[in-house]
């Protein structure tokens, strides 16, 4: 077993690689998703030719199939290693935030620091497990832009040395409901990744319909999935993580009534996660809402994602309240 | 409320997908369709407002509202948290502050307008609630809805043809479906199959949960009782209303009827970071007790920490808060005490430089007020002055000033133990200066104008206790807890219908139709009824599917 004289400096180290390798890979989904667009195309414009030598040539029968293929091929290598490279970072992560937690002899989620290099975690862990169920590798960019900007943000501004936790946070209640947060945080990110796409595949499904050019950003996104199925995505993902952050609420709210003697009292902290708890449930009443599926209960998703990170990051460093100390 | 295609049944079925909304309305959705625009009469209006009230979008509103409206708690100071802090917002903005306490901006959580949104909000989910709890009874008791006449029309049907008999292919398929959890009703060559009721069993849990969540705080609002007291070590506090230094009590609570227990702060521990990038930092505050749950009930020694209350009998208490209470005794111009105590001190940074006042209204020629502050380890900085440079006392020091005149105590009005009233009382000067002394530990000062002398005795430490207890809190938790099962029931499971129907062609064998909804916030159809649909085509006997049907599920 390593001394925490050691094992506090090698994850800092560990943190820092794990940046460069989700930056890395964040280019590579980035380029595959802008390959990807030709090959989505190449795809559709095969369709047709392959209904038509279905019959006679089973695979690879036309022109068409093939150079869709190829390109597709291109890009998919990219993305691949895309996928190598997080799951690497990935690994360099994990690594990094359990040498932390030994270092510190304690869970590694007692300031700001630990927080944002968490939820990067949790985000980059969630959408490996989604990765490993079906292929949203065109959530990548979206899902990493966030990661590596978290990652950057914890590692330069709040970065805070590894050390013991002050009273109010040395309980057991803070790996349970400092976890069910930071692995919510996760999942949102993940759903928000998902939304913002669905939001541009559909102003371009919107713009061909009314037979005009969808714009380059939205037309690579419809080129990387159906609006629908992103809409899917979006919403199975918050369907998740929504009953975790209710959980995580709860747990607060019971700690707070051992710290603090009561379990709720406005706190800015309390109020933020209200208000994002009554907007993802907003969203989901929304989705079963005549006139607001679709983009206007994504907007609310986008809404309610933004009330989230303010509460995680803003609450913390603009507004004083209990939770200040982190 | 989750009743999108049920109250909004006339816009909230036709705006579905295809062949899924005609379903919903053929067979879903069993709530009978509201007559076209209510005439004036009353009865119309009640049930126009019942209809808005309960329609979904309402509710959907109606929540949008709710976050809106407890944004602007976070951002201005509000009373209930902390009213010192609302007290300062009004110094800072006198014209402006008036005008937000109108609008109760400083009580945002207690106010009209924010109740007006969640009581709006309980009548529309109690509105969905009920209704739908009936509906749901019903269809729990109810057969399977009978299999549609046109099952081909139902986007994912699939058909095939079988020599099995058609009474073989129903007793297979119903073999198959009750494996899979599925309730399975035959209907003359029909079979109809569903399953997933939990799904809004926890829908419905979930809401009728957050009711009780509600109920729980109101119960709270009642009967809950919270106060707070400051105990320096080697005194006891009481639990009495008058022991208090504040007290809260619900609406329908007696304050007489405290429980009556007892407890002294024999010892107070405080332990920071001596070192390294968090010195300064808390590391440890222990309170050590002693307390009685009654008078007549055995001492018992305990140790309250943050974190970890002390439960004595009925109500909590907290360790919240601590201080230091430096001691001070002053003698006359003979030399007599005519005052010795230990004065508790407020801190005012983290590193608990604390101020505070000392009365001594007797004995000396005028009454005699010291304005103090205590330095738990004082350095005098060259810019800033006196300052603590660490929250323990390695190295304490009083800072002080002297005021003689009237205190005002004889006026009977109550005043702060921490402020002194200085508009009858004139600060004592020395050497033409204003009278200022700084004492460590056991050092005297002789005050001027023959007030006597003051010694800077030591210090104490003083720990802040809440004490509390809510009967609604036990209500909340179990009611979070019931929502929470809820929530994930209605989230997790789907509901899923299935139709089947085996119909003889004459020539010795059957015809097989398939066809299934899910109804779910469309997620469409998972790839499990591609799946099912399989398995009965194999379980019937018919050719294995083609695998057009999977590659179709894109996800």
């Amino acid at each position: 077993m390593l001394a925490p004289d050691l094992l506090a400096p090698l994850s800092d180290r560990l943190m820092v690689s794990a940046t460069g390798v989700y930056a890395i890979a964040l280019v590579g989904y980035a380029a595959q998703a802008a390959y990807g667009v030709r090959g989505r195309v190449g795809r559709t414009l095969a369709v047709p030719v392959g209904v038509g030598v279905a019959g006679e040539a089973p695979a690879g029968g036309s022109g068409e199939v093939a150079v869709g293929t190829v390109r597709r091929g291109k890009a998919d290598v990219v993305g691949r290693a895309a996928v190598a490279l997080t799951l690497l970072g990935f690994a360099l992560h994990l690594t990094a935030t359990v040498a932390r937690g030994l270092a510190a002899g304690r869970a590694p989620w007692g300031n700001l620091y630990e927080f944002a290099t968490g939820s990067a975690l949790a985000t980059v862990g969630v959408f490996l497990v989604l990765l490993a169920r079906r292929d949203v590798r065109h959530l990548g960019t979206l899902v990493l832009l966030p990661v590596v900007l978290a990652m950057g943000l914890a590692l330069t501004v709040f970065y805070a040395p590894s050390g013991p936790l002050i009273p109010a946070l040395n309980s057991s209640w803070l790996a349970i409901h400092v976890t069910a947060a930071v692995v919510s945080s996760g999942i949102f990110t993940v759903a928000t990744a998902a939304t913002v796409l669905y939001l541009f595949a559909d102003a371009a499904d919107r713009r061909v319909r009314a037979g005009r050019r969808p714009g380059t950003l939205s037309g690579i996104a419809r080129g990387l999935a159906s609006p629908e199925a992103l809409d899917r995505t979006a919403y199975r993902t918050v369907a998740f993580g929504f009953p975790l952050w209710t959980f995580a609420v709860i747990a607060g709210a019971i700690w707070a009534e051992a710290a603090w003697s009561r379990y709720w009292g406005w706190d800015p902290k309390e109020t933020w996660a209200f208000i994002t708890w009554v907007l993802y449930a907003g969203y989901l009443h929304a989705r079963a809402t005549a006139g607001w599926r679709g983009r206007a209960a994504a907007w609310i998703a986008l809404a309610a994602f933004a009330a989230f990170l303010f509460n995680l990051f803003g609450v913390n460093i603009w507004i004083s309240g209990l939770h200040s100390y982190a | 409320m989750a009743t999108g295609t049920d109250t909004g049944a006339p816009t909230g079925a036709t705006t579905g997908t295809g062949a899924l909304a005609g379903a919903h309305r053929a067979g879903l959705d069993t709530r009978p369709e509201e007559p076209r625009p209510p005439g004036l009469g009353p009865l119309g209006w009640a049930r126009w407002a019942r209809r808005l009230l309960t329609s979904m979008r309402t509710a959907l509103v109606l929540l949008l509202l709710l976050a809106l409206a407890a944004v602007p708690g976070s951002v201005l100071p509000q009373r209930a948290v902390n009213p010192v802090t609302v007290a300062e917002y009004f110094r800072a903005n006198p014209d402006l502050a008036p005008w937000l306490d109108r609008l109760s901006l400083f009580d945002v959580y207690r106010s009209p307008w924010f109740a007006a949104i969640y009581l709006l909000l309980v009548v529309s989910l109690l509105g969905c609630v009920v209704p739908r709890t009936r509906l749901h009874l019903r269809a729990l008791l109810a057969r399977p809805p009978v299999a549609p006449r046109q099952l081909s029309r139902l986007a994912g049907a699939d058909s095939w043809i079988t020599t099995a008999p058609a009474a073989d292919v129903l007793a297979a398929t119903r073999v198959e479906l009750r494996r899979r959890g599925f309730r399975v009703d035959r209907a003359g060559d029909a079979l109809a199959a569903e399953k997933g009721y939990l799904r809004e069993t926890g829908n419905l849990l979930f809401h009728a949960a957050l009711l009780g969540v509600l109920g729980g705080v109101v119960l709270g609002s009642l009967f809950a009782v919270k106060g707070s007291v400051l105990v320096e070590e080697g005194e006891g506090f009481a639990n009495t209303p008058v022991a208090y230094d504040e007290l809260t009590p619900g609406r329908l609570v007696d304050p007489s009827t405290l429980p009556p227990f007892a407890l002294t702060l024999d010892d107070f521990r405080a332990r920071f970071a001596e070192s390294g990038p968090q010195r300064g930092a808390a590391r440890e505050f222990a309170a050590d007790v002693t307390w009685r749950a009654t008078p007549d009930a055995p001492a018992r020694r305990t140790t309250i920490r943050v974190n970890h209350p002390l439960d004595a009998g009925g109500e909590t208490v907290y360790l919240i808060g601590h201080g230091y209470a430096p001691r001070f005794t002053v003698r006359n111009a003979e030399g007599e005490v005519v005052f010795a105590d230990a004065v508790p001190f407020l801190p005012q940074d983290g590193n608990f430089a604390s101020s505070g006042v000392v009365k001594v209204p007797d004995g000396l020629p005028q009454d005699l007020g010291i304005q103090a502050w205590f330095l738990p380890t004082a350095v005098v900085d060259p810019q800033r002055g006196p300052v603590s440079v660490f929250p323990d006392a390695k190295a304490p020091a009083v800072f002080l000033t002297a005021y003689a005149g009237d205190l005002g105590l004889d006026a009977g009005l109550p005043q702060s133990v921490y402020q002194l009233d200085t508009d009858r009382m004139r600060q004592l000067q020395e050497g033409g200066e204003p009278f200022r002394a700084r004492l460590v530990a056991g050092e005297v000062v002789t005050l001027p104008d023959g007030m006597g002398s003051l010694t800077f005795d030591g210090y104490l430490r003083w720990a802040n206790f809440r004490i509390a207890r809510d009967p609604g809190g036990p209500v909340v938790l179990g009611s979070a807890l019931l929502a929470l099962v809820g929530l994930g029931l209605s989230l997790a499971i789907r509901r899923r219908r299935v139709w089947l129907r085996a119909t003889p062609t004459g020539d010795g064998r059957t015809v097989v139709e398939a066809a299934g909804l899910t109804r779910a916030d469309s997620t469409g159809r998972g790839a499990d009824f591609t799946d099912l649909v399989a398995r009965l085509r194999t379980a019937t006997g018919g050719a294995p599917a083609a695998p057009v049907a999977a590659a179709a599920e894109e996800d």
